[in-house]
């Protein structure tokens, strides 16, 4: 089990946006997330990266050699009465306070994209991906103002890297264009290999389909198998679009009104009487407003 | 044609009712004339003038020419063709720079040294609201703490000009890192506000403790030295003075343009620095923050101490901008770290265009330079740069030299 969420809760002052949320994700596979608009999608993506603070619940990732690792541990918790008496507890929790976020959760294997695409516009393709590589590259100022050996070494290594993504997504000739002038089907592309880049074990996409045509949902759907397949990377990712998600996960939760309302393989999804309600009452509702 | 005529007319009116009170109204003792003709003249030029306006943007040449001036709002930033360098002219303007002392009067060479020390700061600032995005409203703090740095640092630690560049330097960076970690989770507007702040800070601390900083009667700095030798007719700390010792005639210029040679080759270097931290992983993490910081967390770079080293870096470049300052003038007070101040470092980083380091540059000493070269005009100078200010900002609004991207070439690709 690489991700397991218990019990996840989201609240907005009155809004639960998320209500005792369980769901697992397998090592290797790809697990969609789905439910209507404002089921609570991506606010669950936000919990699981790091950039909302659960209520409550709880969120582990298996962190390989590290072992489990608590992701909401990392983001900088209250500290809690006993704190006080417990010296070490103390001081874990004030450096997270201090240290920890959203990016500890990146560094530590989740990497994730955008429902509306953030890339860093004025700035070259290729400089979005080494941006990505905050492991990898040389951070010593001297070597680089010298641009000793080992820091040259460690740049190519990372447009090596870079390229590697770029020629993955076939959009290796946008390498030194602006992010910000690539066309919309590649700008998304191109936010999904920056995800890659920091070598992630697990890659949470937010509607990557969301406005591509269909020849480009095509090649999306064999990135995404390639992805699992060749790289070992597991996939949980949001979409609307239903032919796509019943074509590659192999598991399914579907999420309605903050909700779990089924999980399982998309065959059980697709005759779920839950689901279809959930969906078509959705319809229905629009219906009747006509 | 109608309508022009209505229009000029309405606003002649308008003249007229303002200038009525303004200049047709004179005090003359006790009483008041009235002069009623110099209104009407004023009224008579604004109606003219406003038609020959009208008519001449509403004329297809008048239209043509505005499209041509106003029309053009491309984003601004640019990718470089090739790993292009401009070597040579590099080496040109480095070897003019250095013999500039050659040719100019100790006047000139001081006001070279000014506009460096103002390449410096832009250059500071430039790391901070340039590449990092973050708006500082009070650069001036830093600036001030690097001249108080060697200022103080003389006086209670005995510190020499040679070690204060890098104590200045280091306080600076100090002050930028205590004072930037508790606001720099707070983002445009906010941030300004608190930096404002901090500026007027600095200076008010400055200008009250009057039994450690010399209060608004400043402190005396002591001249910079050549490993050790002075550059006065006589050797006050004792030893040989410069002039004897390389047995040359005395000249007061000597210490000038030893200063101008010390902060031209610490300019050089900074200015490297910074144009190799844009192709350094620091330099592009900066940057990415300034584009999307919540995609930066996204990819595990860490916003607060990311911000934190851009705002210390900044700041460092700031003090050593304040030791040389302290160095040539031989004296500080509070009175040289305004508010003003702050906003004319600004002035030139937006002018130059926020990030583009050869901008920076050029919009520093064309702005230190000029109110020089224009000294009878001094008067106008804060209007003149309101209007560059304005007119910039039409024509380009990304500053004078286009942000570039640096390029890398791909391998193994056809
Ligand atoms: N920051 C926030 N503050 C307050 N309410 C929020 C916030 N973020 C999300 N919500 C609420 O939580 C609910 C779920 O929103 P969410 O964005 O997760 O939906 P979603 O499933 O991603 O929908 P969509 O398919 O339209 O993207 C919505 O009712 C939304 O209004
Ligand atoms: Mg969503």
């Amino acid at each position: 089990m690489l991700l397991s969420a218990q019990d996840l809760t989201m609240r907005f002052g009155g809004v639960l946006a998320l209500n005792q949320v369980s769901f697992e994700v397998e090592q290797g596979s790809i697990t969609a997330l789905i439910g209507p608009n404002g089921a609570g999608k991506t606010t669950a993506f936000n919990c699981i990266t790091g950039f909302y603070r659960a209520s409550s619940g709880r969120l582990i990732l298996d962190g390989g050699e590290e072992g489990a690792i608590d992701l909401l541990e990392i983001l900088g918790e209250r500290f809690k009465a006993e704190d006080f008496i417990h010296p070490a507890a103390f001081f874990k929790r004030l450096y997270y306070k201090m240290f920890g976020g959203a990016h500890r959760v990146a560094r530590s294997g989740v990497a994730r994209t955008f429902q509306n695409v953030r890339l860093f516009k004025e700035m070259t393709a290729m400089e979005n991906l080494l941006v990505a590589q905050r492991h990898r590259v040389n951070h010593n100022l001297l070597a680089g103002f010298f641009k000793t050996a080992a820091f040259l070494k460690s740049e190519e290594a990372a447009v090596a890297e870079a390229c590697k993504w770029l020629e993955f997504f076939e959009i290796l000739e946008d390498a030194n264009r602006l992010a910000g002038e690539l066309p919309y089907g590649n700008q998304r592309r191109l936010e999904i290999a920056r995800a890659l880049c920091t070598e992630p074990r697990l890659i949470c996409l937010d509607e990557p389909a969301a406005g591509l045509n269909p020849q480009e949902t095509a090649r999306l759907n064999a990135h995404i198998r390639k992805l699992r397949d060749q790289f070992q990377v597991t996939v949980l990712l949001i979409e609307h679009d239903m032919g796509l998600v019943m074509d590659i996960s192999d598991h399914v939760v579907v999420l309605d009104h903050g909700e779990v309302i089924a999980t399982g393989s998309p065959a059980e999804i697709q005759d779920n009487q839950k689901v279809l309600e959930a969906y078509l009452g959705v319809a229905e509702e629009g219906e009747m407003r006509l | 044609m109608k309508s022009a005529l209505k229009e000029s007319g309405m606003t002649a009116l308008i003249a007229f009712l303002l200038f009525g009170p303004l200049s047709g109204l004179v005090l003359s003792g006790y009483g008041i004339e009235v002069h009623g003709f110099r209104p009407l003249l004023m009224a008579g030029l604004v109606f003219v003038g406003h038609l020959c306006f009208t008519l001449f943007a509403r004329s297809s040449l008048g239209r043509e020419w505005s499209a041509s001036v106003f029309g053009r709002r491309d984003g601004g930033v640019t990718v470089a063709r090739g790993e292009r360098g401009h070597r040579l002219l590099i080496a040109g303007v480095m070897l003019l720079a250095f013999s500039l002392p050659l040719f100019l009067s100790k006047y000139w060479i001081s006001v070279a040294i000014l506009a460096l020390i103002y390449v410096l700061l832009a250059l500071g600032l430039n790391i901070v609201v340039g590449l990092a995005g973050m708006l500082d409203l009070g650069f001036v703090a830093f600036y001030a703490v690097g001249a108080y740095g060697y200022a103080l640092g003389f006086e209670y630690l005995g510190l020499g000009f040679w070690a204060a560049i890098p104590f200045g330097a280091l306080l600076a960076a100090l002050f930028g890192a205590v004072l930037g970690f508790p606001v720099l989770r707070m983002h445009g507007d906010y941030l300004a506000i608190v930096t404002l702040g901090f500026g007027e800070i600095i200076r008010l601390v400055l200008n009250n403790w009057g039994s450690f900083t010399g209060g608004p009667n400043g402190v005396r700095v002591p001249a910079a030295t050549f490993f050790g030798l002075e550059f006065s007719r006589r050797a006050k700390q004792g030893g040989e003075p410069f002039h004897q010792f390389f047995n040359i005639t005395y000249s007061s210029a000597h210490k000038t343009i030893f200063l101008y040679g010390v902060l031209l080759v610490v300019v050089l270097l900074i200015t490297f620095f910074v144009v190799r931290l844009r192709r350094m992983p620091l330099g592009r993490a900066w940057e990415a923050l300034r584009e999307d910081e919540i995609a930066c967390r996204s990819l595990g770079i860490n916003h607060v101490t990311t911000k934190l080293s851009a705002f210390s870096m900044g700041a460092m470049v700031g003090g050593v901008g304040g030791v040389f300052f302290a160095a040539s003038q031989g004296f500080v007070n509070p009175s040289s770290f305004t508010f003003f101040e702050s906003a004319l470092i600004l002035a030139v980083v937006v002018l130059g265009g926020m990030g583009s380091t050869v901008g920076v540059i050029v919009a520093a000493i064309v702005l230190t330079v000029l109110p020089e070269i224009l000294r009878d005009l001094a008067s106008y100078r804060v209007l003149a740069f309101g209007l560059a200010m304005v007119l910039m900002m039409i024509w380009r609004p990304r500053g004078l030299i286009r942000p570039q991207r640096p390029f890398f070439p791909i391998k193994g690709s056809s």
